[in-house]
């Protein structure tokens, strides 16, 4: 199906700013059913299972059963992302368990200074030489 | 939808950048800087979030581009020769080496940036190939959208960014692109964004021909379902003239749910074979010899790899499987202690999940839902259906003018990345000849067009207007998909079944089955000839009138409405443009059954533009310069 709500934990996003998995899903997907108040995806065949809105939801209302016309029934892979990784829970059809975690940036959300300490070396429009460089590049720019 | 009822909103800037993937990233924050210091305006639009839109939407394991100049691991060149040898001889050697010359630089700042970047023991990045380094990259889209965001803001009420807005048409006055047309998804606003240079960095295209999984696995393409060819159709319609549109990419990945496969091959030295177990690599490697000198040159272009497993499947010996158990079997093997194997073997175990869980979590999913352990038994590999995507191992898209430094005299125009059209610039999937730039290429080459693209701003600071009757014409065409539906739901029982118009849906499998059919697709194992390409055309010619009939119940099937569009200019450029080269240049990629092998004569570009004019195609043949 792709994405799924359970409905019971969805409360549509009521206390936030914005419905939060019809924010960010890519490919325009999630809509907020403003009779029930429940997120739901509208075109389940166009979903990427990109998790997108499985990974944003704040309540974790949001899981994903793999397509149908080529998955077996039974796995469940479902993440909990914090401030600096991602826990990945990998259920098998079997029942084998498996997790992982991997970090996912190393400096806190909203810090990013964008020159990053680098130096522009010049203020020419029409140089070849970006913007940092040729600092970010550690060597010279080639010139053929 | 009621179209009177849309307001238009106006929107003057400098640099417009379209798109929201790494190269519109790439643009913004270059664009910022150059901006603040020339007083310029620079806006961007995104059809989705930024945070998450594009193809790194999910996030990458590997950051397919990276040279290691500063240390001296390669050189320019070494990658320009990878690039052309992949691509059979027909790349833009000063596009690729002008982007190879600043990816470095783009990489140095993702790490600064957040990224975590694999280290090994000396700190050094850990290569999964050659050019290829490891990446944690769950977040590589979220952190490199927020340090575009940063950099607008450092512009102040000079920078700005739209998401969830749709871009439709470009906006053209005389010779020049000026700004471009679409819509909100979200309500009911048309939108006109008025620019002294505009810079395309819009999408590829998948759904152009039809997918191997038809059901609810209709969304799993390999590149995302969202990018429906706007990239080319924006330059198209600009009258620009296009460069390979022929040569789109299969990837050959795991089968169905279309897992990577370079952390198999490159890191952990996996070998692919037929069903019986025999490497078709070794015992085909004299076939390689009849694509010389490519062929016979390493790495084999992925085209050849592609073809030589395709003959498998023809003679009957299939299933094809990635052999990942033997792979880590001979990994762990190499460690003759038993605890440290042990310990290397839940290392290794840990990587492999973890290269589908950063970028294709469905293949993970689909392990789990066959109980694979990786360690334990083979997967299936495949080659998926074809896509536009000329940042990858695809070469379509615009054909743009070199660097001043770098470009031979033919190739060099005036502004770097400037197409054929004035003051419309292209970059990442938006231009063509300049294959494996990647997520790190395209977020350089989007650098730097919107650095060009600024330096055009600056030389061109006269005013124009656009005439308030063309912006209403391009309101009522870009709306009326809206409009056919008010005019005529009420006529049948079923919004879906009715004689006055077709939804985008069922214009879209329409488009997929004469793709599929006549024009080469998976069902017919990538095989057409112009009788089939002729057939092909005749029927395109039946939808190009139906596009007129499309029509929308709302903002979303609006949207679709004109992804649909965009998909059927793509297709037509590329039917057109295989028929006019007369060989077999990229037998894995599609094989012309009339002209089945390679040709000296062809050793060129096949360039092709629609004329707005006069309407008509024209095609033309572009020396490849060494």
């Amino acid at each position: 199906m792709p994405s799924f709500v359970i409905t019971e934990k969805c409360d549509g996003c009521k206390a936030q700013d914005r419905t939060a998995c019809q924010y960010v899903c890519p490919n325009d997907l999630m809509v907020l059913d403003l009779v029930t108040n429940k997120a739901y995806n509208r075109a389940v065949d166009m979903c990427w299972e990109c998790y997108s809105c499985v990974k944003i939801c704040p309540t974790q209302a949001i899981e994903i059963r793999g397509y149908a016309d080529f998955m077996p029934l039974g796995a469940v892979v479902q993440p909990l992302r914090s401030s600096d990784s991602i826990m990945w829970s990998v259920r098998f059809r079997n029942r084998t368990l498996k997790r992982f975690k991997f970090p996912t940036r190393t400096i806190p959300e909203g810090t990013i200074q964008p020159d990053a300490g680098y130096v522009s070396g010049s203020e020419d429009l029409k140089s070849p030489l970006l913007r940092t460089e040729p600092m970010s590049l550690g060597t010279g720019l080639y010139t053929g | 939808m009621n179209i009177d009822n849309f307001q238009t909103v106006v929107v003057e800037t400098d640099l417009l950048i379209l798109g929201g993937g790494m190269a519109a990233c790439g643009a913004a924050f270059e664009a910022s800087h150059w901006a603040r210091k020339n007083n310029l305006k620079v806006t961007l639009v995104d059809k989705a979030a930024m945070e998450r839109s594009g193809a790194v939407a999910m996030g990458l394991s590997a950051i397919n581009l990276y040279l290691g100049l500063k240390n001296g691991k390669n050189t320019v060149e070494d990658y320009v020769e990878y690039v052309k040898n992949d691509l059979m001889g027909i790349a833009r050697d000063d596009l690729v080496a002008n982007i190879a010359r600043h990816v470095d630089s783009t990489v140095h700042l993702f790490e600064k940036w957040g990224l975590p970047i694999w280290k090994d023991e000396e700190g050094n990045y850990v290569n999964e190939g050659r050019w290829q380094i490891m990446i944690h990259g769950e977040s590589y889209k979220s952190i490199v959208s927020e340090a575009a965001k940063s950099s607008l803001r450092e512009l102040g009420e000079n920078g700005q960014y739209f998401e969830r807005i749709f871009i439709a048409e470009p906006v053209l006055l005389g010779d020049r692109c000026v700004g471009a047309a679409g819509f909100s998804v979200r309500e009911n606003k048309f939108y006109l964004f008025k620019a002294k240079a505009v810079l395309d960095v819009m999408g590829g295209a998948v759904h152009i021909f039809r997918p191997r999984s038809v059901g609810e696995g209709l969304g799993r393409s390999w590149y995302p379902p969202f990018n429906s060819g706007a990239g080319a159709y924006f330059t198209l319609k600009s009258g620009a003239e296009m460069t390979c549109q022929e040569v789109r990419f299969v990837p050959v990945r795991f089968k169905d749910s279309y897992g990577p496969v370079g952390a198999w091959f490159l890191l952990f030295k996996s070998k692919a074979t037929n069903a019986k177990g025999e490497d078709y690599m070794e015992t085909r490697a004299s076939e390689l010899e009849k694509w010389a000198p490519y062929g016979t040159s390493k790495p084999t272009p992925a085209n050849l790899r592609n073809y030589l497993m395709l003959l498998e499947l023809e003679e009957g010996n299939g299933p094809i499987y990635m052999r990942t158990d033997d792979a880590i079997r001979k990994l762990v093997a190499e460690i003759p202690d038993e605890k440290e194997a042990k310990r290397k073997l839940k290392e290794l175990e840990s990587e492999a999940w973890e290269d589908f869980l950063d970028m294709t979590i469905s293949q993970a999913l689909n392990w789990a839902a066959h109980n694979i352990a990786p360690e334990e038994t083979p997967s299936e590999i495949a080659a998926c259906e074809p896509y536009f995507i000329s940042s990858h191992s695809g070469a379509s898209g615009a054909w743009v003018s070199g660097p001043e430094d770098l470009a031979p005299p033919q190739h060099f125009w005036g502004y770097c990345n400037m197409t054929t059209v004035k003051g419309l610039f292209a970059a990442g999937d938006a231009s063509g000849a300049s294959s494996h730039k990647f997520s790190s290429g395209s977020f350089t080459e989007g650098r730097i067009a919107a650095k060009s693209a600024l330096a055009f701003c600056v030389d061109h600071p006269e005013p124009f207007e656009v005439d308030p009757s063309i912006i209403e014409e391009i309101k009522q065409r870009i709306l009326k998909p809206l409009a056919v539906f008010e005019t005529h739901h009420s006529y049948t029982n079923d919004e879906d079944v009715n004689p006055n118009f077709i939804k985008p849906r069922m214009f879209m499998f329409r488009l997929q089955k004469i793709m599929d059919e006549y024009a080469g697709g998976a069902s017919v194992g990538f095989r057409t000839s112009r009788m089939l390409m002729e057939k092909g055309l005749e029927y395109l010619q039946f939808m190009k009138e139906d596009a007129d009939k499309l029509a929308a119940s709302d903002l979303h099937e609006l949207m679709r409405c004109w992804e649909n569009i965009h998909r059927l200019w793509q297709a037509e450029s590329h039917i057109r443009t295989m028929m006019f080269r007369e060989e077999t240049r990229w037998p894995g990629y599609y094989f012309r059954t009339d002209f089945p092998g390679m040709k000296d004569d062809w050793k060129a570009f096949a360039n092709c533009r629609w004329n707005p004019e006069t309407g008509e195609w024209e095609m033309v043949k572009r020396e490849v310069i060494e």
